[in-house]
């Protein structure tokens, strides 16, 4: 169609949507030329508190933690600076975790944003492209030697996420509901967000276990990535973190460096 | 070395024959999944939002895969922002498509609204006004998306809150007129028509009688709440939060004496009930269904 021919009627309704300062677009009436104030805020709610509601759909643990009152007050302002720009609603709140680390009134929970890091890579995890996992027994098969230059492809819903907090046990104490003993923030934890099949699985990786995933998920062959872990953390142990990853179903296949 | 795993899993075969005829389905909710497996087939179909389903895989795509094998299946659209003026998303009708060629559904359909304006996307069923510029706008919407999936695509009509001053046409004519253009079918929603028919201020019977009902191919129904307007006159809602109105079944059952039996959806998109109800909910328009079930569709029949 031409250019802006019967385009403003949009612009003008869009515009008020996400903003309660302006004024029912001139645009629209109520029958019989009734008022539209009212019937235009049925809009105006519908795509606020929907929007609400999807970022609650993804931070639950979030939820949960502030309060609902807490969370939707926090998520209106998000909502109304940050509309989604993609129609698929589970890859919304890319950016809330940002948003929950400048909001002023969350400055006491520095580790929200990092419970809500976990949060979105377990939906993205969830969604990710099915995959059947590697299994553990082809890794035997590799001569000793040749063990250091073994590269794995990761699986495609595998995630890190990182935290100088306790977000891993803080997520998991508000995610299923099970009442948590007193947690102690200040011990930094890492994530391991797996689905070998249907179940979304977070693990808590140990010392060094981060820094030698995000290398082997870069494409390091495992000698870097094992160097790079001890590195990190002097007591790293490869063969148990290797084990463990692949048993979490990290990865998806290994080969030879050299034969690539 | 490494699995190649192929981006879109292939079509399985499709086990229904198309039309699905005079039957009563319902919104698919997942949590409503194992009781439905462990009932066993059933009469009848499951309708799904499209776009909860546009993941790449993981159980979405499991669920949906476990209710297909023994049930047609209806694809509605709720986002590709049809009625407004900006070109259609390419990403999300090839998304669509996709969707389309791996579930086979039996029904497609979408609505007569937008979701979009420049980069945001509202997450609500934005109104249009009727007008020959839009009317054009919608036609080449509606255009693309066929093109796009191949096969008529059913458009839905809208619940409505407020009207443009600049509206020129009725909903109905707007909508015959899109249906003659573009030969794409109808989704008759008779909860929409009471909806809009209450808030505009026209007779609900009126707007069927000008409704080109021999072009529908599926009903939807569903429930509404009530507010009021800035007069404190009350204005609908529709909410899909509950029961089916008892008005709203009376204009089902006119709607079905005239046309004959379509496959009927039952929608409860939120205050989801526990399977059994909804499950209930379809049995009474099946009911209905069955008791018009030999009769030919009477637009049809003035049609041909």
């Amino acid at each position: 169609m031409l250019p802006d021919s019967g385009s403003s009627f949009a612009a003008s309704f869009a515009q008020a949507l996400l903003d309660p300062a302006r004024s029912t677009p001139a645009s629209v009436i109520g029958p019989n030329g009734k008022a539209a104030g009212r019937r235009y805020d049925v809009y105006r709610n519908n795509v606020t508190v929907s929007l609400i509601d999807a970022l609650a759909a993804v931070y639950p643990a979030v939820q949960r933690i502030t309060g609902t009152e807490y969370f939707r007050a926090m998520a209106r302002f998000h909502v109304r600076s940050n509309p989604p720009t993609s129609p698929l609603l589970f890859e919304y709140g890319r950016g809330f975790p940002e948003f929950i680390e400048a909001y002023e009134h969350a400055q006491d929970m520095p580790w929200l944003a990092d419970v809500a890091r976990i949060e979105r890579a377990w939906l993205d995890c969830y969604h990710a492209r099915d995959a059947a996992p590697l299994s553990p027994v082809p890794l035997a098969s590799i001569a000793p030697d040749r063990l250091a230059e073994v590269v794995f492809t990761p699986h495609p819903a595998m995630r890190i996420v990182r935290s100088p907090f306790a977000a891993v046990t803080i997520f998991a104490a508000n995610r299923d509901g099970a009442p948590s003993a007193r947690i102690d923030a200040s011990i930094a934890e890492d994530a391991l967000i797996t689905r070998p099949d249907v179940e979304v699985v977070v693990r808590h990786l140990p010392p060094g276990g981060a820094v030698f995933a995000l290398s082997l998920a870069s494409g390091q062959p495992l000698g870097e990535a094992a160097s790079a872990a001890l590195e990190a953390a002097a007591d790293f142990d490869i063969a148990t973190n290797i084990a463990g990853l692949i048993a979490a179903g990290a990865f998806t296949s290994h080969a030879l460096g050299d034969a690539r | 070395m490494s699995t190649v795993i192929k981006p879109t899993p292939a079509a399985k075969p499709l086990r229904f024959a198309t039309p699905i005829g005079g039957v009563a389905g319902t919104s698919f909710k997942p949590e409503h999944l194992p009781a439905i497996l462990e009932a066993g087939p059933r009469r009848g179909f499951f309708e799904v939002h499209a776009e909860n389903y546009m993941g790449d895989g993981g159980p979405p795509h499991r669920a949906l895969e476990a209710i297909r094998r023994d049930h047609p299946l209806s694809l509605h659209g709720v986002c590709m922002s049809i009625g407004g003026p900006r070109p259609l998303d390419k990403a999300h009708l090839a998304r669509f498509r996709g969707l389309l060629a791996r579930y086979q559904p039996a029904l497609v359909s979408e609505h007569l609204a937008w979701s979009t304006h420049e980069t945001s996307f509202f997450n609500d069923l934005l109104p249009l006004p009727y007008t020959e510029a839009t009317l054009a706008c919608v036609c080449d919407h509606i255009d693309q998306v066929q093109e796009a999936i191949r096969r008529p695509l059913l458009l839905e009509n809208p619940s409505t809150y407020v009207a443009f001053r600049e509206s020129s046409m009725r909903e109905t004519e707007f909508i015959r007129a899109i249906a003659e253009r573009t030969g794409c079918g109808l989704l008759l929603d008779v909860n929409n028509v009471f909806v809009s028919a209450n808030n505009q201020g026209y007779s609900a019977l009126d707007y069927l009688a000008d409704f080109p009902l021999s072009l529908v191919q599926e009903i939807h129904l569903a429930g509404h709440a009530a507010q009021a307007d800035d007069e404190g006159d009350l204005l609908l809602i529709d909410s899909h939060d509950g029961p089916v109105a008892d008005a709203v079944w009376k204009l089902y059952e006119i709607v079905i004496r005239r046309r004959g039996a379509v496959p009927t959806l039952i929608e409860w998109d939120s205050n989801i009930p526990d399977w059994p109800v909804l499950r209930a909910e379809a049995a009474a328009a099946q009911a209905i269904l069955d008791r018009h079930q030999s009769a030919a569709p009477k637009g049809e029949r003035h049609a041909a």
